[in-house]
């Protein structure tokens, strides 16, 4: 189960970081969304991995560790919020800038020849 | 109340934004503005209320909702804390007041965004928590991005959209140092796990300095430090002057961060770990004063080289933070109240004196006049020689403690003449700007300049940072002393840690 957790996690960040460095923002929202996920994955797992086990002190003798829960559900809620936004900052770029590119324009590579 | 008042600075700001965003103040400016005015006056109030408890009866422990430390969320407010926190409610007030002369027109919730922003900071501040410390950079980052966005046009949605997406690969390597640090500590209170730090054995030991560094990663993408500053020139000029004024307490927010976190979890007592990234901030300070020299001595227009300035001023505090001794970080902390406001103060007025001059706005050329040379002539001068490190103001004073507190440091040889030349080029930069702006003239005026003239309002927020360089220089003797005594509480390992999780007994 470790060995597929953590493959798991490290093909998200991957394919998340490949993601953002196309630059182009439809592309780099989507990366920001995969490695959100590997995020949210990683911090689940810093409780350590079990199954069946109570979150609460007491019921057994081994216990899930609540915490990590929590704070996954903390980072979800903002990387949700922060996803919305960069969403919605793209589009602007895009109607603002006339490309979808993440510097406003492609960069030309024929301009040396034509100089 | 007054048990609660660890608390009024970040519930304060977030109670004004609520209150901002209601319908009856939505629709009428003056009523808008002068309730945001007020509402940041009585939060800057309760700061300097709060400040003056702590240095009375020492550090106040705050655990909200009565969950004690380490289960639940502390805020700690000592005195570092305490005088930042002052210091970014004072720059909220200064900017509420001089955007109500019409800068908050330009776009929609200026004032609600500028309180949200205070909350964020200032709970960065205040929290004694690692994942509080996530979340509260979250608040003041997102307020950030709007503010940044206020009132722009195209330049300034390509900045804030590498401002932003930055910013999320921050965060998302910010949760993987907090959640590598957790899986090791098994805690996230900042007191508790430099006591755990101490007790690492083994591999975990390895695990927990790729926490750590991988925290100096993103606190250095907050705090503009050299590989990963190159976002900030563009930010800091294209966003509006007010907003740049407010944001040069957010660099300082990276800064604090590293103080804490490598003074207090890998400090002294951290065995292997201690002072990890110590030989890692000493180069890249020092690189980073370099290439901010070089911005500064590059800038086409007054915003760029305050926003070149911003990013000297981080290296040289990184430096001192890198020294790790009380005499260097009570250095650090007097030096980063007067950059704070010299820079805030250097922004403004390059909104002045643009507006005055048409066309060629804040541009280091030739061109029309001032309309009030006298007025901003001399606010630039005391904001120059502060900035620039000259007898006598506060810069001068600062100057001198750093070099003296990094007298015994390991890189002396090379910090001691590298600073001194970056202040040569910092002069030479400064001074070139200041004398062409004022003294170089077009001959023929091109085009009719409309005559402005600077708005009460404005002129109030610039007299209060201009003062604040001269200030620093009469009060000297009791702000050092303050510094001498934050950086001792710094310091004092075994002292925070015993009053953060056992209550003081």
């Amino acid at each position: 189960m470790e060995l597929l957790y953590a493959s798991c996690v490290g093909l998200l960040v991957s394919c998340g970081v490949f993601l953002i460095l196309r630059a182009r923002t439809f592309t780099v929202v989507l990366g920001l969304t995969m490695l959100s996920y590997a995020v949210n994955l990683f911090l689940f797992s810093s409780g350590r991995l079990s199954l069946n086990q109570a979150a609460v002190l007491g019921y057994s003798s081994e216990y899930a560790d609540p915490l990590p829960q929590a704070l996954v559900l903390t980072a979800i809620v903002i990387g949700f919020a922060m996803t919305a936004f960069v969403v919605i900052l793209a589009i602007r770029g895009r109607s603002d800038l006339g490309s979808d590119h993440v510097d406003g324009e492609l960069p030309d590579e024929n301009k040396k020849v034509k100089v | 109340m007054i048990q609660n008042l660890t608390f009024l600075p970040v519930l304060l700001p977030m109670l004004a934004g609520v209150i901002l965003l209601m319908p009856p103040l939505g629709s009428k400016i003056t009523s808008r503005r002068i309730t945001s005015v007020a509402l940041s006056a009585i939060t800057f109030l309760a700061s300097v209320v709060l400040l003056l408890k702590v240095q009375a009866d020492g550090i106040q422990v705050y655990a909200i909702g009565d969950w004690s430390a380490p289960f639940g969320i502390v805020l700690v407010a000592d005195q570092l804390s305490t005088l930042l926190v002052c210091l970014t409610t004072l720059l909220g007030f200064v900017c509420t007041l001089y955007a109500s002369a019409g800068d908050d027109e330009k776009g929609s919730f200026f004032h609600p965004l500028v309180h949200f922003l205070i909350l964020g900071v200032n709970g960065a501040f205040l929290t004694g928590d690692a994942f509080n410390l996530f979340v509260f950079f979250e608040v003041l980052l997102i307020a950030s991005y709007s503010l940044l966005m206020h009132g722009g046009d195209k330049k300034n949605t390509r900045a804030a959209l590498h401002y932003v997406i930055l910013n999320l690969v921050g965060s998302a390597v910010f949760l993987i140092a907090l959640g590598v640090l957790y899986g090791v500590l098994g805690t996230l209170n900042m007191a508790d796990m430099a006591q755990k730090v101490t007790l690492l054995q083994g591999d975990d030991v390895y695990l927990a300095k790729i926490g750590g560094l991988l925290l100096l990663v993103v606190f250095a993408l907050k705090g503009a430090l050299l590989p990963l500053h190159l976002w900030l020139p563009n930010t800091y000029s294209s966003a509006m002057p007010v907003v740049a004024a407010l944001f040069a307490i957010m660099t300082k927010v990276g800064v604090y961060s590293m103080m804490r976190v490598y003074t207090l979890i890998f400090g002294d007592k951290a065995g292997e770990l201690s002072h990890m990234a110590q030989s890692w901030l000493w180069w890249l300070a020092l690189a980073t004063i370099t290439l901010g020299v070089m911005g500064v001595l590059a800038s086409k227009d007054l915003r760029k080289l305050t926003a070149n300035l911003v990013i000297v001023s981080v290296g040289t505090l990184v430096a001192l933070v890198a020294v790790q001794s009380v005499e260097a970080s009570s250095a650090a902390i007097y030096y980063l109240v007067h950059s704070t406001l010299v820079t805030a103060a250097l922004f403004i007025l390059a909104d002045l004196i643009g507006r005055q001059r048409g066309n060629v706005a804040d541009g280091i050329t030739a061109g029309p006049p001032v309309s009030q040379p006298r007025l901003l002539g001399v606010c630039f001068l005391i904001a120059g020689i502060a900035v620039i490190g000259m007898p006598p103001l506060s810069g001068f004073i600062g100057k001198v403690w750093l070099l003296k507190a990094t007298l015994n440091a390991e890189y002396t040889m090379v910090f001691w003449p590298l600073y001194l030349l970056a202040s040569l080029a910092i002069m030479i930069g400064v001074t070139k700007a200041g004398s062409t702006i004022f003294w170089h003239h077009q001959d023929k005026v091109i085009e009719s300049v409309e005559q402005t003239r600077v708005h009460p309002a404005q002129l109030t927020a610039l007299i209060i940072l201009v003062s604040g360089a001269p200030l620093m220089t009469i009060f000297a003797g009791p702000l050092s002393e303050y510094a001498i005594g934050a950086a001792t509480q710094l310091h004092d390992f075994n002292n925070t840690i015993k009053i953060i999780l056992l209550g003081g007994n």
